[in-house]
Formats: structure tokens, C-alpha cells, sequence
């Protein structure tokens, strides 16, 4: 018989290697937050639907979901994304494809909360941002009445059903950024809506962010203190992208190519300059774009000054300002290249941990606790005291279970 | 310090054992009717590389020309696939498939009267 039948083991917890980790390096003595971690919210249609506003496009949801049940409704509602995440199944993600015992544990909470406060347990993680994951590509869709309409559901059903169950999980209201004045609804609708640390606009889309519509969302954010983000994502279907024959090749572009467009229009409109109190994080493209767009805009704008007369500072004086989150972080064998990086960004003051668990590509904390070349003080606040400041997320360890055993 | 796996009769083709040495998790396959051993521990972010599953190797077929004719597996060259996200090693060496100077720790097997040992 082929070995090859023997391929899969039953494993209890997929996540052990990590807790061990955690009790290793003695994350109990000090906070670490994931500022970018997900849930799969094509589960629960069924759930957030009925939080739509009465109206056609509620009818439209109610039928697909009817229609489809939940991943089903879910291609119909949010649309599908191309992909192979787990390399032809060689990774295992658990409650994903691969059934562990929480699948079936008894709970009252709802499922998501349950599997990610156990991630975080298994990880030495105090509090997460949590975010979804098919809506991450949802800024594509071409009615953008549906972006809101959905939006505005899923945040009302995760802030109202989700959040209250544990403290420890918050989250950055998805904005339906394609309709500048609904997006601003929903700043106002959420800013102290208990949980909410932040906002969050998915890159994926065909929007100017320095567009003159934008600037009253802009002010409005700014006005809460709690920081704007922008996570990245791949679009296969981008015309440049579709000449990618490998999902490899798109995922190493694409996520970095909607990041370092939107940044671009961001510096070279001088919205720095015009929002300086706004508090501005880029999501999920690694690190190595950074020192690379820096380098690029500071060349260009020595030469073409005029093209951008609102800045007072090199560009990459204005992405220092910044803050990142880590992760996929690149470990290139060349280690200096990520040294001269973290020195580049102002690292131990401007970078966030992040683990993007469960998607594929998830780092656990010790990719930033494991580097050579940082103090303990850089390392605890790029694992958590960033995090705490530009998120008032209180810097006190609260109650996880990394421990031994 | 020899450590028993278990009797050698008990493993099939592809049969592996987890033991516990000491805090140490060590995998044990049986591969090619010889018995390799690995620490449960993947260099890349310290996943847990002997809880994950076997795929034979992806290979490029060109023609004579240059031309890639097709994909295929291989399944005389089995890989020991990391779970977490997915780092490739050489089933039968420990070796890593895209970067042969990363290796898996290895430990020495022995089989006596039938029983097989990690030396660890």
C-alpha cells in the first residue's frame, strides 16, 4: 500500500508548537496584540442578513442565502476570489480543512469567538483585531449600494452579536469606502461603539483615496483619534495581474501593488499634511515594499519637487510617520536586508504584530520576539505597546493560557 | 540515550510515531522500509513539521526545445510537508526541497530484535 494513504494524522491541536512558543518566551510577562487576525463571515449570512435595512437588496440577500446556504450565498453575495491559499491542501488550517475538536465543542458563544480566543490562547495573544474575509475583496463589487448595504450589516452583527461576548476581541469597522458619504455615515455610526478601535478600507478596489470626497471621512476620523487603516489584498482578475499564471506570483504582487498605489496617492497629494493628526496603518503586505517605495518616491521627488507641492519632507520622512503591521514578514537569508528595514520604518516605534491567522500565510509572535537585532523593549512594543498606544488598548496582560502542558 | 519507538513490525509504509523525549516531540517514519526521525519542529516558524502530510514531488517535464510540456507529480520522491504553511522536505532525508542547506534535526534510528530506537 502506498504511504501516501497514510498521509494525514489526526492532530488535537494544530496550534500546540505555538503555546509551547508562547510559554517559552514568556508571553504572560507582557501584552501582545494581533492587529490583523480574521474570521470567516461567509459562515453567518444567515446571521447577518436579517441586520439589513428593509428594501430590495434585503430581499436579494434572504433569497441568495435561502438559495445558497452559507459559502454558497457567500460567492453569490460577496463574489468569489480565485485562489489556491493552501497550496494544493499541503496546509492544514484548522475548522478551515482540517476538523479538530473545537469543531464540535459545546459553547454558547458564537463559533468565531470561540475558535479565535482559542488561537490567541494557543499563540500568547491578549487582544486581537479582528476582521473578515471574503468582504476583503468586497470593494470589487460593482453596485456600490451592495458594499454598503453589506457593510453596514456585518459591522452592526459583529459589534452587536460578536464583540460583547469577550473583550479581548476588537475590531476596525469595515468602511464601504466606494460611497464617500455612506462611509462617512458609518464613521459617526461607530466611532464609540464599544470594541471599535479603528477603521478599515480594503485596497482591493478602484478608489482615489486623495479624492476630494474623501476629505470629510478623513476629518472625521481624525476628529476620534482612532487610526484609519488599509489591508491589502490580490485581485486576480486586475488586467496587469491576469498575465500571473501562478497563484505564487499574484500573491506575492498583488497584495504589495494595491498597498504601494494607494500609499503613493496618499503622500503625493500631501494628505499627511492635511490630516497630521490622523493616525494611518497599512495592513498585510510584509515589510520589503517599504524601504523599497521609500527609496523610489525620495528619488522622484528630488527630481519632479513641483508634482507635489505640498510636502514639506521626503516621502519616506512622511511613511516613517506611519505605522505597518508585520506580517508576512520576509526573512530573507541576507538578514541585514530586514535590519536596515525595521531601521528604515522606525520599527520599534511605528510597527505592529501581526499574525493574519488562520490564512495561510499567518505568523505566529515569534517571528518578531525571535530577531536578533532587537532589544526586549523594541521587542514588546512592536508585539503589543504600538498596538496599545494607537489603539487606547490597555497595556495590562490580561488572562491567556500559554503555559506549559 | 536510546529511547523505544515501538516494535518495527507495527509500521506499515508511511506509519509514523510521535514520541515525547524529554520535551522533545520526535516523529518517526517508516519510509522505504527504514525508519527516519525528526524533531516536531520546523526551521521556518517552529511548526509542527511531523504532523504533516506527504505529497509526492511537483516536477517540470520540458521538451527537447526548451517548451514546458506539463506538470506532474512524482511519487517516488515523497515529501514530508509543513502544516503551518506549507515548507517542503525530502520525506526520506530531511532535506529541505527549495533550499537544501535547511534541514530538519534528524536523529538516529536503530532497530534490535525487532524494536525500533531513537538515539536522542
Amino acid at each position: 500500500m502506498s504511504l501516501y494513504t497514510r498521509s494525514r494524522i489526526p492532530v488535537e491541536n494544530t496550534l500546540l508548537n505555538a503555546r509551547l512558543q508562547a510559554a517559552d518566551r514568556g508571553y504572560d510577562d507582557f501584552v501582545v496584540v494581533d492587529v490583523d487576525a480574521h474570521h470567516y463571515e461567509n459562515r453567518a449570512w444567515v446571521d447577518i442578513v436579517p441586520y439589513m435595512e428593509d428594501g430590495p437588496l434585503k430581499q436579494w440577500a434572504e433569497s441568495m442565502v435561502k438559495r445558497g446556504g452559507g459559502g454558497g450565498a457567500s460567492a453569490a453575495l460577496t463574489g468569489v476570489q480565485l485562489g489556491n491559499q493552501e497550496v494544493g491542501g499541503r496546509i492544514i488550517r484548522a475548522g478551515r480543512n482540517f476538523s479538530d475538536p473545537l469543531d464540535t465543542v459545546k459553547d454558547d458563544r458564537h463559533p468565531d469567538v470561540v475558535r479565535m480566543l482559542w488561537a490567541m490562547d494557543q499563540m500568547g495573544i491578549d487582544y486581537t483585531v479582528m476582521f473578515p474575509t471574503p468582504m476583503l475583496t468586497l470593494g470589487l463589487h460593482p453596485q456600490v449600494e451592495v458594499e454598503v448595504a453589506l457593510a453596514r450589516a456585518y459591522c452592526r452583527w459583529l459589534t452587536r452579536e460578536l464583540l460583547p461576548q469577550d473583550d479581548r476581541i476588537k475590531t476596525m469597522i469595515y468602511l464601504p469606502f466606494n460611497d464617500p458619504a455612506e462611509t462617512l455615515k458609518m464613521v459617526h455610526e461607530f466611532k464609540d461603539v464599544p470594541g471599535v478601535v479603528g477603521f478599515m478600507v480594503t485596497s482591493v478596489r478602484h478608489r482615489m483615496v486623495h479624492h476630494n470626497d474623501y476629505v470629510p471621512v478623513y476629518a472625521a476620523i481624525q476628529e476620534t483619534g482612532k487610526p484609519l487603516a488599509f489591508h491589502a489584498a490580490y485581485n486576480w482578475t486586475e488586467p496587469s495581474m491576469t498575465q500571473l499564471n501562478k497563484f505564487i506570483s499574484v500573491h506575492s504582487l498583488g497584495f504589495t501593488t494595491c498597498n504601494m498605489i494607494h500609499m503613493t496617492n496618499w503622500i503625493i497629494n500631501g494628505l499627511p499634511e492635511r490630516f497630521p493628526g490622523l493616525k494611518v496603518l497599512w495592513i498585510e503586505s510584509g515589510l520589503a515594499w517599504i524601504p523599497f517605495l521609500m527609496q523610489r518616491l525620495d528619488n522622484e521627488y528630488m527630481m519632479r519637487t513641483s508634482e507635489a507641492p505640498l510636502l514639506k519632507k521626503l516621502p519616506s520622512d512622511y511613511m516613517r510617520d506611519m505605522y505597518f503591521s508585520s506580517q508576512p514578514m520576509e526573512r530573507h537569508k541576507n538578514g541585514r536586508a530586514l535590519e536596515v528595514t525595521f531601521e528604515m520604518i522606525d520599527a520599534p516605534n511605528r510597527l505592529m504584530y501581526s499574525s493574519d491567522y488562520p490564512h495561510w500565510d499567518y505568523d505566529v509572535p515569534a517571528v518578531i520576539h525571535d530577531l536578533p537585532f532587537l532589544d526586549d523593549k523594541a521587542k514588546r512594543q512592536i508585539l503589543g505597546g504600538n498596538a496599545c498606544e494607537a489603539f487606547g488598548l490597555d497595556p495590562t496582560v490580561v488572562r491567556k493560557a500559554p503555559s506549559r502542558g | 540515550m536510546k529511547v523505544h519507538v515501538g516494535a518495527a513490525a507495527e509500521f506499515e509504509e508511511g506509519d509514523r510515531r510521535i514520541i515525547d523525549v524529554k520535551g522533545r516531540r520526535i516523529g518517526v517514519f517508516r519510509v522505504d522500509g527504514r525508519f527516519a526521525a525528526y524533531l516536531n519542529i520546523c526551521p521556518h516558524q517552529g511548526g509542527p513539521i511531523c504532523e504533516g502530510q506527504y505529497f509526492p514531488q511537483v516536477e517540470a517535464v520540458l521538451g527537447a526545445d526548451g517548451t514546458l510540456v506539463t506538470e506532474r507529480s512524482n511519487p517516488d520522491r515523497p515529501q514530508l510537508v509543513c502544516p503551518w504553511h506549507g515548507w517542503e522536505y525530502d520525506l526520506r532525508t530531511g532535506v529541505m526541497v527549495a533550499d537544501e542547506q535547511i534541514r530538519l534535526r534528524t536523529y538516529e534510528t536503530v532497530v534490535e530484535d525487532g524494536e525500533v530506537y531513537v538515539v536522542a
